[in-house]
């Protein structure tokens, strides 16, 4: 079977972000950008199920300008075997993302879809979710551990009670969670290689598909600085003031 | 670098280059240009071209303009000319504005950002068919049988703190070709071990180093003069320890400022960190800075030895240019145009003659070395103080250097007077309010990352020496020398002395300091996994 | 129609505290809000949630297959309620991600996620980045409002209500791709750090391994979770899993107590959204001082003990 991965072009997670004075966006200019680190996870999890056998071909998509290149790049220097960069401007929600990536999955026909649980750009958390309902397959969220066997995958999922296990029919749709594996490191000469790896660019017009970005964001602001509270002179004093505010 | 059995696989290049400063990619660009066919990688342990650069900087365009004439139709992101240039002298409570030195006199030159400088000189060397490859440190020299070096090891990734692979283990490659270009900076790793092995400084003087530490700020709206070039000397040193400040006024209310310290300071408690937040309170330069943020910081050294200090520059299989060699003219504080310029010949060099022998004298009769014999005696003429120094320091400038005679340089590591023979001097530090409250806190604004779960890359030779001797003898300068606080002596009841040392690895800023100041010379910095450590955003 | 439906949280026998929050939030909306129960036999939690203030009606949907909570499953009875709502709001919890987003796909909208202050029906604050930038969000009023509720952000509302239960019938069946299988809860009785409401930390002024024996035990005293600093974890007093800070876990719980610990930035990157924090230090000029909403500067180890004393 085929795995298309979903990758994304983020601000690169070490970088402290700040928001323009103006209030338009948060500063971009000069930053590093990366794969997202969650979908980096989804990606190498991808290459594991095709190293042992259980896929053909992995497939990494990226939405957005020709920057994403060098993400998609990344992505087949790691091992995946083609790219395709849907061309696209500006911000895309998820609902539109969703909708583009549908009719990729109608073209390829992947057995299975692995995306990043969240971006830590936006932190929607939704693109995986939109999909799997478009595409009236199941969702496997926030995965630790994924397990394939024949036509079904099971996954343990974690959740805030614990790790709960589901199993899922495929095709399906999973995001993963930090905690399935560690991406391997990319070997140099892959590097080259990757180079000469198929990358196709598609627009979301030919697709079919209209940008629908209904969600007007506005007015970025840095969050409310924490101040110095009040200082108590004794346990006691601590804990009458921590009854007060009900925190024990 | 980690001892392994299987072999390691290759990857073959005309020129490997180490480091993607402007030394490296000016080399790597030049090279291209002359020689298209020629097979070019550099190699740069930060994760992206620019991350673990930082300088003030004002540069001097002209090696620029030879290398990419179209340059100023399409300057680096951070770029603005030179307006005016102030130095000055500063008492505890005054500033005197002194007159411009000539090597001060920066007009026709610009304020940038050296690792946006690089981030953008490197595309420029990937377009022409340059191999550039961030994020892998070169660990290693790969010598060939008959001793000459034949390229470099990529160091190993994936490896824990006791040196045993994890899940995600990768062993790094070697690269190997005809010639190894080292443009590492300042006390690269792989340089030191070079200049060590095959005895390239056994004709010259110890190499004079010093510590740069820089903060970007966004200031108050108002208070920027784009183009403004400021710098000082005096407080908050004293008369023995040389070095100064700049500050450097950018576009959108943007300033950098810095302050570097000579590393052949006497006193082991003296802070080279401490002694910069001290020059942002002085009454002259505080009110720049209150109402504005600190956007990034981070800390470099600077290597300050010049003609005398030269080691030769080739080798079998290898070339020295840049900071690697040390071609910072410090007079003028700058060294990106020399970099720049010695990556050039380097290519040109060998672009002619198809390999590096007789670089060094080629540097030697160049404009580059022209340019360092010509200030030679200024740096030395302050290992006899300030006053000494400025007067020593106008003579040459008037003589233009002239005077048959050159003052030798002194090793930093043996400068450190010891503790019991010190006496209380009194620096005149005031209580300080301005971010950042202490290293810590700073080393936050260097984005600098590291995995910790690997092994720690700073190695010390005799471990026994913090505890027996160093306590006593100096008080641990490590503790206090270097600017992102890795070494720490903590509480330890189960050690004989009831304390140990403590290297908080994770927050290294790669500036070298400790491997040149430390007294007894058993701190060696070697590459942590490529990737790893500063994250520069246009310092 | 302006009418809010709020998706209830429960694990098959009590209500989440997230469903109060998000009553909170409908509040602020300000439009007339009921609660829906998903599941098998949750006539008790409907009861329960008819308690929360502001809540109209309160339906239940009881069925076999929706015992657990599978998004294929909940989302078609969510969609199937919809008609009536203009805005229909879940927990930003892993039952509240998992299930809002495909509810919003179904009804062809975009989903906010994450909302942490509400200007007007239609206009929102949420974090993205980390929490290192706020947003305001304008969501279209011609189409149905699809979010997730930040619970972090929010306080519970009362519990004096008494809302109408009505039960539903279920409208779909049980998923044909989709299977609960078990769930595995958090090991051991201490609540997990990244999750837990309450976490006390203790810092390299701890000492000693054993010493952080005194942190654990306070901590099951009120049913906390337990993180260290970099400078414990490094000095071997605990494992690295129990790091707290910008190189270790991120958390926001509502009460955090630091103990010994300096407050470095890097530390506090990693406590920045907590609730409410108190620091114990012996030194009066230590940073975390400068964002502790309770500061204490006295020695820990007589701290801890006082504190047993007065709260065991």
């Amino acid at each position: 079977m085929k795995i298309l991965v979903g990758i994304k072009r983020v601000v690169d997670y070490n970088v402290r972000i700040r928001v323009k004075s103006d209030g338009s966006g948060v500063d971009t200019d000069g930053v590093k950008m990366s794969i997202n680190p969650f979908d980096e996870i989804a990606l190498e999890e991808a290459l594991r199920i095709r190293e042992a056998g259980n896929a053909e071909e992995v497939i990494v998509v990226s939405m957005g300008g020709n920057e994403c290149q060098q993400q998609l790049r990344t992505g087949l220097a790691m091992g995946a075997d083609r790219a395709i960069q849907v061309n696209t401007e500006g911000d895309l929600q998820p609902l539109t993302i969703a909708r583009v990536f549908l009719k990729i999955i109608e073209k390829e026909q992947p057995g299975l879809v692995l995306l990043g649980k969240q971006a830590i750009d936006g932190d929607n958390s939704q693109t995986a979710q939109m999909l799997a309902a478009l595409w009236d397959r199941p969702q496997a969220t926030f995965a630790s551990k994924l397990t394939l066997s024949g036509d079904t995958a099971t996954v343990v999922r974690e959740v805030d009670a614990g790790l709960e296990t589901i199993e899922v029919d495929l095709p399906a749709v999973a995001s993963v969670d930090l905690r399935l594996n560690e991406p391997r490191f990319v070997k140099l000469p892959d590097i080259m290689k990757a180079k000469r790896k198929p990358l196709e660019v598609i627009s979301a017009d030919e697709l079919g598909v209209t940008v629908e970005n209904d969600l007007e964001i506005s007015h970025y602001t840095p969050p409310p600085a924490r101040g110095k509270g009040i200082m108590v002179e004794d346990t006691a004093q601590l804990v009458a003031e921590l009854k007060t505010r009900g925190l024990v | 670098m980690s001892e392994t059995t299987t072999e390691r696989e290759v990857m073959e290049y005309d020129v490997i280059i180490v480091g993607a400063g402007p030394a490296g990619l000016a080399c790597a660009i030049r090279l291209k240009q002359l020689k298209p066919d020629l097979m070019v990688a550099v190699i740069e342990k930060s994760p992206e071209v620019g991350a673990h650069i930082l300088s003030g900087a004002v540069i001097e365009p002209e090696p620029l303009d030879e290398l990419l004439p179209g340059w100023r139709d399409k300057p680096p992101p951070v770029c603005l000319p030179v307006v005016d240039d102030e130095i000055a002298f500063l008492t505890a409570k005054s500033r005197h504005k002194l007159p411009t030195p000539p090597q001060q006199r920066n007009h026709g030159n610009f304020i940038v950002s050296l690792g946006a400088l690089c981030a953008w000189l490197a595309p420029q060397a990937e377009a022409l068919g340059v191999d550039i490859f961030p994020g892998y440190a070169a660990a290693g020299i790969h010598y060939l049988p008959d001793g000459a070096v034949g390229g470099v090891i990529i160091g190993d990734m994936g490896v824990d703190r006791d040196g045993k692979p994890k899940d995600t283990y990768m062993q790094g490659i070697e690269i190997h070709a005809p010639l190894t270009v080292l443009a590492e900076g300042c006390r690269g790793h792989l340089s030191k071990e070079l200049i060590e092995r095959f005895k390239l400084d056994a004709d010259s003087d110890p190499q004079a180093y010093g510590i740069g530490i820089k903060e970007l700020w966004q200031v108050a709206p108002g208070k920027c003069k784009p183009g403004l070039v400021n710098h000082s000397i005096g407080w908050p040193l004293d008369t023995k320890t040389y070095g100064g400040s700049f500050i450097y006024h950018m576009d959108k209310d943007r300033v950098a400022v810095g302050f570097v310290c000579a590393l052949d300071y006497s006193d082991p408690e003296f802070s080279p960190f401490e002694a910069f937040q001290q020059f942002k309170h002085h009454p002259s330069v505080k009110p720049l800075f209150e109402g504005g943020e600190i956007l990034s910081g981070g800390a470099r050294t600077i290597i300050e030895g010049g003609a005398q200090s030269l080691p030769k520059t080739e080798m079998p299989g290898a070339l020295l240019i840049g900071d690697a060699a040390g071609l910072l003219n410090l007079p003028k504080i700058k060294g990106t145009h020399q970099a720049i310029r010695s990556g050039m010949l380097a290519a040109s060099h060998v672009a002619e003659k198809g390999n590096g022998d007789g670089f060094d004298t080629v540097l030697r009769d160049s404009p580059i070395m022209k340019e360092l014999h010509k200030v030679r005696n200024i740096r030395p003429g302050f290992n006899k103080g300030l006053w000494r120094g400025l007067i020593t320091a106008g003579i040459e400038t008037i003589t233009a250097g002239k005077l048959p005679r050159t003052l030798h340089n002194h090793a930093d590591y043996s400068s450190l007077t010891k503790l019991k023979d010190m006496k209380p001097i009194d620096r005149h530090w005031v209580k300080r309010d301005l971010a950042p409250r202490d290293r810590l806190a700073s080393v936050y604004f260097s984005a600098t990352d590291h995995d910790e779960d690997q092994v720690v890359h700073l190695q010390i030779l005799e471990p026994d020496v913090c505890i027996t001797r160093c306590g006593e003898e100096y008080g641990h300068p490590c503790t206090l020398f270097c600017p992102a606080n890795v070494y720490e002596m903590v509480e330890d009841t189960d050690s004989t002395a009831g304390k140990r040392l403590q290297i908080n690895a994770a927050n290294c800023v790669h500036c070298k300091t400790c491997d040149i100041k430390d007294p007894y010379q058993i701190i060696n910095w070697v590459t942590p996994e490529g990737g790893s450590g500063p994250n520069y955003q246009n310092l | 129609m302006s009418r809010t439906l709020i998706i209830a949280e429960h694990d098959g026998k009590n209500l989440n505290p997230s469903t109060a929050k998000c009553a909170s939030c409908a509040t602020s909306i300000g439009h007339d809000f009921d609660i829906v129960v998903i599941g098998a036999s949750v006539s008790d939690i409907a009861s329960q949630a008819a308690a929360i203030d502001g809540a109209a009606t309160v339906y239940s949907i009881d069925a076999d297959h929706l015992a657990k909570p599978l998004a294929a499953n909940h989302a078609s009875e969510v969609v199937a309620m919809a008609d009536g709502y203009s805005h229909i709001l879940g927990p930003s919890t892993t039952f509240g991600r998992d299930l809002m987003p495909r509810v919003a796909a179904l009804l062809g909208v975009n989903q906010v996620s994450d909302i942490s202050a509400v200007e007007d029906a239609y206009h929102f604050k949420r974090p993205i980045y980390a929490g290192n930038a706020i947003v305001d969000v304008h969501a279209p009023e011609t189409v149905k409002m699809v979010a997730t509720v930040r619970v972090a952000s929010w306080k519970a509302a009362g519990n004096a209500g008494s809302a109408a239960v009505e039960a539903r019938s279920a409208s779909s069946q049980a998923s044909s791709h989709t299977r609960y299988v078990s769930l595995e809860s958090g090991g051991g009785e201490r609540p997990d750090l990244q999750t837990a409401a309450r976490v006390i930390s203790g810092g390299r002024a701890m000492a000693s391994k054993e010493n952080f024996d005194l942190i654990y035990d306070l901590a099951d005293m009120i049913g906390a979770g337990v993180g260290a600093s970099r400078a414990a974890v490094d000095a071997g007093y605990c494992p690295n899993d129990m790091q707290v800070g910008q190189t270790g876990k991120i958390i926001s719980p509502d009460l955090y107590i630091a103990f010994g610990i300096s407050g470095a930035i890097q530390h506090i990157t990693g406590i920045k959204d907590a609730g409410t924090i108190v620091a114990v230090n012996k030194d009066a000029d230590a940073p975390i001082f400068e964002v502790a909403d309770i500061g204490l500067t006295a020695d820990l180890f007589t701290v801890i003990p006082e504190l047993k004393q007065l709260l065991g």
